[in-house]
């Protein structure tokens, strides 16, 4: 805290700009109420949310609910590729080669001036059609042994939609990859080129530097533009239910659909997106703030 | 080595930025144990020529050996090289994510192979010659500069050099700082390390090297004992740059 820093106090401009905000939303509802002529019916999203199984005689997720913990898993499953090919391809970037240096600036551009819809329709047609069958997923989940497939699910949910979750998995991680490259490029050109040469002058080998020197002050300023991203990553999985990957967004417009309940549907579902990415945000801000501490 | 032989000898030195010609025809020849003092006008190549010695620069033409081994582009082992020739910077260039202490182990647990209770013996001893052994857990960032830059010199020495390069170690620093510095480079000269040292401190010039080498637009216009480098200077150009940096 800064000594002498005082509370945030709301003056009277404040309140009014506040007092005007709400009372446009308020108009605005008024407007889309008279307007729309819709007919608000909240009770249908809980059961989509989650449904009472009569057979199992319990609650189980229904399709919002399974398309958020998809969503989740996305997340989750594809940070660790995307920050790898991040951190490779942002190393090659800052090579003194001319050819690493190509490579990579070569799959930024590329991902970064293509819209990622447009990419995720060409590159997804690759994986389905190319990259799965060589892999053998299905094959491989199909023959799994029921410990494996259990643990497999764990991670990539139902066994069915395993080839649909990776192929999302690596999408995501595809064009994520790029945008975290230059996140890592920045975050290594940061530290200064002196802190090379006192590295030398000490006698450290080329690989000691990076070890020792470079990467620990990178890795410093990368992480908060990092977590950013990762939030970024959350909300762009969405663009993924347009290449059918049963994740939030997809599974939300099929029961927009199938419901006609459109605006309680959507609401819903932003709402979702908000507390996860807001929940996250705040586990961030958190983990810097301890970080920071811990090096004061 | 043979021991007429000096321990660094820079023949015949070119280098070039694009068009700008920083060093020309560049003679030196340092004997261990001596003290070589390198002052000149702002630009004048002093700094590209240390750096040449530990090959943070790259010469283009001409030769530079240090102990019997020439600096080039085939130059096996720079590295091992590089850990006999310590080096100081004017901007200290301290590793900001390790404490003191850490920063003067790096080099003998990773270069030199120490364990990590000898390194913290050495480096220990090395912070209590250039008298901060109570900062040694600190960070860099939370010392002053004058501090920064002893701690950077025990960095140096603790690799055991056989020779000292400063660039300008107290060009950052205010006064009192200087002195801190400048009295422990002194101890340092007095404990008989080869020392090269590009500095516009001239009371230092004068009791501490054995010559004094004047550079201007890249070459070395003289290199002389201090006394006749101060009484009697042959070019006219040492004459105006003593006159105008003595007189403030």
């Amino acid at each position: 805290m800064t000594p002498g820093r005082r509370k945030p106090r709301l003056k009277p401009v404040d309140i009014a700009v506040f007092a005007a905000l709400v009372a446009a939303v308020f108009y605005v509802a008024y407007r889309v109420d008279s307007v729309l002529e819709y007919r608000w019916d909240w009770t249908v999203i809980p059961q989509f949310l989650y449904r009472w199984d009569e057979e199992l005689q319990r609650w189980v997720p229904n399709l919002l609910m399974q398309g958020f913990v998809t969503t989740i898993r996305l997340a989750l499953l594809s940070i660790v590729p995307a920050a790898l090919l991040g951190a490779l391809f942002g190393v090659l970037r800052t090579s003194g080669r001319l050819l690493p240096r190509l490579i990579s600036r070569s799959y930024v551009e590329l991902i970064r001036n293509i819209p990622p819809l447009v990419f995720i329709f060409i590159f997804y047609f690759f994986i389905s059609s190319q990259l799965l069958p060589i892999l053998g997923v299905e094959d491989f989940v199909r023959g799994a042994s029921p410990a494996t497939r259990s643990s497999l699910e764990v991670l990539f949910g139902p066994s069915a939609l395993i080839p649909n979750v990776i192929s999302g998995v690596l999408c995501l991680a595809m064009f994520q990859g790029a945008y975290m490259t230059e996140i890592v490029r920045a975050g290594i050109q940061s530290v200064p080129k002196t802190q090379r040469e006192a590295g030398l002058s000490i006698g450290l080998s080329r690989w000691q530097l990076w070890r020792r020197v470079i990467l620990p002050q990178a890795v410093r300023r990368v992480i908060p533009p990092l977590a950013g991203q990762f939030i970024t990553l959350v909300k762009d999985s969405s663009i993924l239910s347009l290449i059918s990957i049963q994740e939030l967004t997809f599974l939300a417009m099929e029961t927009a659909v199938s419901t006609t309940r459109v605006f309680e549907v959507w609401i819903t579902v932003a709402g979702l997106y908000f507390c996860l990415c807001y929940f996250l945000s705040l586990a961030f801000d958190r983990l810097e703030k301890s970080a920071a501490v811990a090096r004061a | 080595m043979d021991p007429g032989q000096p321990l660094i000898e820079l023949d015949g030195v070119h280098k070039w930025f694009g068009d700008f010609h920083v060093l020309r025809d560049v003679q030196l020849r340092v004997r261990e144990g001596e003290r070589i003092v390198i002052c000149g006008p702002s630009g004048s190549g002093k700094s590209t020529l240390i750096r040449c010695i530990n090959r943070l620069e790259e010469h283009e033409r001409g030769r530079i050996v240090f102990a019997g081994k020439e600096l080039g582009g085939e130059t096996r082992d720079l590295a091992g090289i590089r850990r006999e020739i310590g080096m100081v910077f004017q901007e200290f260039n301290l590793f900001p994510h390790l404490s003191v202490l850490d920063n003067c182990m790096l080099g003998p647990t990773r270069v030199l192979g120490m364990t990590a209770r000898e390194a913290r013996e050495r480096a220990m001893e090395y912070l209590t010659r250039v008298r901060i052994p109570e900062q040694a857990e600190k960070h860099p960032g939370q010392l002053s500069g004058g501090q920064q830059q002893r701690a950077a010199i025990a960095r140096s020495l603790c690799m055991q050099p056989r020779v000292m390069l400063f660039d300008e170690p107290t060009s950052a620093l205010d006064p009192v700082m200087i002195k801190e510095v400048l009295d422990v480079m002194n101890d340092l000269a007095e404990s008989g390390m080869t020392m090269i040292v590009v500095t516009h401190e001239m009371g230092f010039a004068r009791t501490v090297a054995d010559r004094i080498a004047f550079m201007d637009e890249g070459a070395i216009v003289e290199c002389l004992a201090p006394e006749q480098f101060f009484a009697n200077p042959a070019d006219e150009r040492t004459k105006e740059f003593l006159s105008r940096i003595l007189a403030h």
